[in-house]
């Protein structure tokens, strides 16, 4: 019995071990990982009510603590709160943090490696502790320019980027909100406030799911850029290829038959030139050319120009990333070739997409961080223009330049052309369904020759002439706005 | 283990020693505690502190008197486990909660009833008499809050609480020791029959079922019933103690294997059967996932906040009333290691864990020392239940196994939990009481039967000799009386 006795013992003894075990993985050996856990409020409730840093556009904080009550020293206020608000995010002691306010936490709070020396001298000078401020890339006037386009009650996003360097000069959405309302300090209004704003339609606090880098749209014409690029890199096709376009493309056994755009000059040839077809925007031809490549060639052109992908270290916001969809059958590649269907992007994936077709096939890093700074303003951090990944080659890239320069010349993007600049663009129509309503999208940038601005815009749930007056047009006024700084 | 030479120590000096220790170490906590809200040292606080030390030290004087040879370190360990649990329950108090003091009172209730234990048991021996008395009380404690009008209703998604005037019990806390009473009743009189009479099947042998029924039974009936309140932590308990206690009176490390095996595939079948388990489960599984955080209930949310806690603690915490434990759901009671490891960080709790493990290793040293099978049985089996409730429990709270309803004993907030535990120490010090004083030559109280068995060596495969079965054999049908009463 003795013996049982014992083993008893160390059996209790084993599932103290295991317990000790436990205790010493959460709290030493995979505290970090909880500690970083974006649930897990103690950091900052810790942090709350400290002196953080200021989130700044050219040299006008655009986020800030401003001194506080007496029980929290420091309030967070939005200054042009709707502006910046799907940049910055906000500041929650009860609903959390979002946008540049939690990926910048670190650096915002003072807690970041960068700081070290900087917490050491707050700690014997015994000054309130104080974060680095983070100064953006945006323009504030082109950020102005774009929301402004914008109507009011229209749901759409603008991006604007450099594409050589990838650096964001302006990106927006509406509708948007005010980050002030959910950053107060008095809980019960922020809770009153953040119901409210829930139920506006197309408000989502979330970057991830909506706005230009979340709201996953289907990419409608503009997603033939992908097409094209796709076919000159296969070999099979040059920029002398003689493409079917059928007015409609029918597919062996179902009676479904996808068509061309009804309105437009396509039905007058029976071939196209890929600078005809991407000039009326005519569907069966690209139709016919992802058939031909079959979907593995489309997915991964698209895969380069960064669908599905990692967007890079430097945008320092959620993001979404739809990819290429993967199930399909004829129609379905057919139609997704063209945009529709199951092919979503978000709006910043087009801007991409079109940058790296500025930039010689290189597709740069989205930037958003201009410098970092310490709290007595020496710079700590300036990222510098990476390559995030090559999406196609410098000749590719340069046809489809030359053909997309045609589409503003002589095409069905001409409201996009600026007098004296060569502009390249692209336009896109998703159809939403039956009731004539439409993802409208114009993707570009300018001069063609020498590229300085890449512009993306879509505006959602528009109809047909609406959506054009509110893309191309309002591309021209921004490449104006940058060309002329 | 050695026992030390000659003439047995009582030791008593040193557990003085080392209850002014733990009483410091309880009633510092409870200063710091109090500095640190700006609400030290007043009449409160001396007054609550004297009440605990006069109790402990009251505790330590009826040792003196009644079980003077009882080991020296259970009654240290468990008043600084108690202290420790008093300040943080006082720490997590709101401005207008009670609870610290409710605990406190609970204790000294806990005290004295462990108190009268001891002072009215002398010999832990007695209580085999009680074997199917015990039976018959732990029927009742089980479905108490079962029946209407007693019963506190659904508290938590559990049925396990009964009201009794402004107070609400959880009798199935009591029923742990009446249970194990009884399986060290059962198992110390049929040991024998249990490990001689059966089947041989394969490697393992099988006792008879007339031998072994009315313990698998009574079992049976108890992991139902608490399946049936969905109190899945008492279950396990329980589960734990019987196999335990089988095996220790057996040996056979068969049962471990049956019992392990059961666990599992019962364990199964309830997590498919009853929606709560595999709640519980699937919590613990994805407590990182948006679904099961944000369900209302069986999510994850507060395990992964007492997780969150338990990281900012680190190493070295953050000090007694100087972090966040109220962020945690049931930061008092059911997660209350949370809030000691955010406070006192890796190295305050494992000192926390280290006491329990001393406190169980006294036990076990009780049960090796004692010289009746009952003893032995009831020591090893409480001690046993200790540190499986302090694994569940801890486990659960550090997502080791998935979290199911336990207290953390002498810490939690919770009196029917403090009066159990302190009536197991009451007997685990009684039982250590007579494993390391001398011999004890002098007759037992009428009634009680001399375990003279273990002079008699068992020849295998002969049948028992039927003397020492005839005594329980007859309060065998007197008791089962009052188990058909029911």
């Amino acid at each position: 019995m003795n013996q049982a006795i014992r083993h008893s013992w160390i059996a209790a003894i084993a599932m103290f071990a295991l317990i000790f075990g436990a205790i010493s993985f959460v709290q030493v050996i995979g505290a970090d990982e909880l500690k970083a856990n974006p649930w897990n409020r103690r950091a900052l409730i810790q942090n709350y009510c400290n002196d953080r840093g200021a989130i700044i556009v050219a040299g006008t904080p655009i986020a800030q603590s401003v001194p506080g009550s007496d029980s929290c020293k420091f309030q967070r206020t939005y200054t042009q709160p709707e502006l910046y608000a799907g940049i910055t995010g906000f500041f929650s002691k009860e609903f959390g943090v979002s946008g540049l306010e939690k990926t910048m936490d670190e650096q915002l709070t003072g807690n970041s490696d960068q700081l070290f020396l900087d917490r050491i001298g707050q700690l014997f000078l015994g000054n309130q502790p104080k974060g680095a401020s983070v100064e953006l890339t945006l323009d504030p006037e082109i950020q102005k320019l774009a929301y402004d386009l914008i109507p009011d009650g229209q749901r759409g996003s603008i991006v604007v980027t450099n594409p050589k360097t990838g650096d964001i000069i302006a990106m927006v959405s509406k509708p948007s909100y005010d980050p002030n309302l959910v950053a107060t300090q008095d809980e019960a209004a922020a809770r009153a406030n953040i119901s409210e704003l829930n139920q506006v339609p197309g408000i989502n606090l979330n970057q991830n799911v909506s706005g230009p880098t979340g709201a996953e749209l289907a990419p409608g014409s503009v997603f033939k850029l992908v097409d094209t690029a796709a076919a000159l890199s296969s070999g099979k096709y040059n920029k002398d290829s003689v493409l079917p376009n059928p007015a409609e493309l029918s597919f062996p056994g179902i009676e479904y038959r996808l068509p061309n755009y009804a309105g437009g000059t396509c039905y007058t040839q029976n071939t196209a030139s890929f600078a005809f077809a991407l000039q009326q925007s005519c569907n069966t031809p690209f139709a016919s050319i992802a058939q031909d490549l079959g979907r593995d060639a489309i997915a991964n052109q698209a895969q380069k120009f960064g669908f599905g992908e990692e967007l890079g270290d430097q945008l320092k916001l959620d993001y979404a990333r739809p990819g290429f969809p993967t199930d399909l059958d004829g129609p379905g590649l057919a139609q997704s070739a063209i945009g529709q269907r199951d092919v979503r992007a978000t709006p910043l994936q087009v801007a991409l997409m079109t940058s790296a077709i500025a930039n010689g096939g290189v597709q740069m890093k989205p930037n958003l961080i201009k410098t970092l700074r310490s709290p007595d303003l020496r710079i700590i951090d300036e990222p510098k223009p990476e390559v995030l990944r090559t999406s196609t080659t410098p000749e590719i890239s340069r046809q489809i330049t030359e053909w997309m320069t045609s589409v503003v010349s002589d095409g069905i993007a001409r409201g996009a052309a600026v007098p004296g600049v060569q502009v390249a663009g692209k336009t896109g129509t998703a159809e939403l369904g039956t009731d004539g309503l439409n993802n409208s999208w114009f993707t570009g940038f300018a001069p063609a020759n020498d590229p300085q601005v890449a512009v993306t815009i879509v505006m959602q749930d528009v109809d047909i002439t609406t959506g054009a007056q509110l893309t191309s047009p309002n591309a021209k006024k921004i490449f104006e706005a940058v060309l002329n700084k | 283990m050695t026992q030390t030479d000659g003439a047995p120590k009582p030791r008593r000096n040193i557990e003085l020693l080392l209850l002014l220790l733990a009483l410091a170490v309880g009633i510092s906590a409870n200063a710091l505690v109090g500095v640190d809200q700006e609400k030290a040292f007043d009449t409160d606080f001396w007054f609550q502190s004297s009440l605990l030390a006069v109790a402990a030290l009251g505790f330590h004087v009826v040792l003196r008197i009644r079980a003077k040879y009882a080991d020296p370190v259970i009654l240290p360990l468990v008043v600084a486990l108690n202290g420790l649990g008093l300040a943080m329950i006082h720490r997590l108090d709101g401005p207008d909660d009670d609870t610290g003091n409710n605990q406190l009172r609970w204790t000294l209730i806990a005290m004295a009833v462990a108190i009268a234990v001891i002072w009215f048991l002398k010999d832990h021996r007695v209580l085999r008499r009680f074997t199917y008395i015990s039976l018959a009380v732990s029927a009742l404690l089980l479905v108490l809050p079962l029946i209407p009008g007693i019963s506190a209703g659904e508290i938590l998604g559990a049925r396990v609480w009964i009201r009794l005037g402004p107070l609400t019990f959880q009798p199935g806390e009591i029923a742990k020791i009446t249970l194990a009473i009884f399986f060290a009743g059962y198992l110390s009189s049929n040991r024998d029959l249990i490990l001689l009479a059966g089947r041989k099947i394969g490697p393992l042998q099988f006792p008879r079922f007339k031998d072994m029924g009315p313990m698998i039974t009574a079992w049976l009936v108890s992991i139902g019933v608490l399946i049936f309140q969905r109190d899945l932590g008492s279950s396990v308990l329980f589960f734990g103690l019987f196999i335990v206690m089988i095996y220790v009176a057996t040996s056979r490390i068969s049962w471990v294997v049956i019992g392990v095996g059961l666990l599992l595939g019962g364990g199964f079948v309830a997590s498919n059967v009853f929606s709560h388990v595999g709640l519980r489960i699937n919590g613990w599984l994805n407590a990182f996932t948006d679904e099961v955080y944000g369900r209302t209930f069986g999510g994850s949310y507060q395990i992964v906040e007492g997780l969150f806690g338990m990281a900012s603690g680190g190493l070295v915490g953050t000090g007694l009333g100087q972090g966040r434990p109220n962020m945690v759901p049931f930061a008092n009671s059911d997660m209350i290691i949370a809030s000691f490891g955010e406070e006192l960080g890796l190295f305050g709790l494992f000192a926390i864990v280290m006491m329990f493990l001393l406190l169980f290793t006294r036990g076990f040293r009780a049960a090796l020392g004692t010289r009746d099978a009952f003893g032995k049985l009831l020591a090893c089996g409480l001690s046993f239940a200790i540190a499986l409730q302090c694994f569940v429990v801890i486990g659960g709270v550090t997502r080791l196994i998935p979290l199911t309803g336990l207290t953390t004993p002498f810490l939690a907030a919770g009196g029917s939990s403090l009066l159990a535990n302190w009536i197991i120490v009451g007997l685990l010090l009684m039982i250590s009481h007579a494993a390391r004083g001398p011999v004890d030559t002098t007759p037992l109280p009428p009634g009680t039967e001399t375990d003279n068995r273990q002079a008699v060596p068992a020849i295998p495969g002969q049948p028992m000799s039927p003397a020492p079965r005839r005594n329980p054999q007859i309060r065998t049908d007197t008791q089962t009386e009052a188990v058909r009463q029911l």
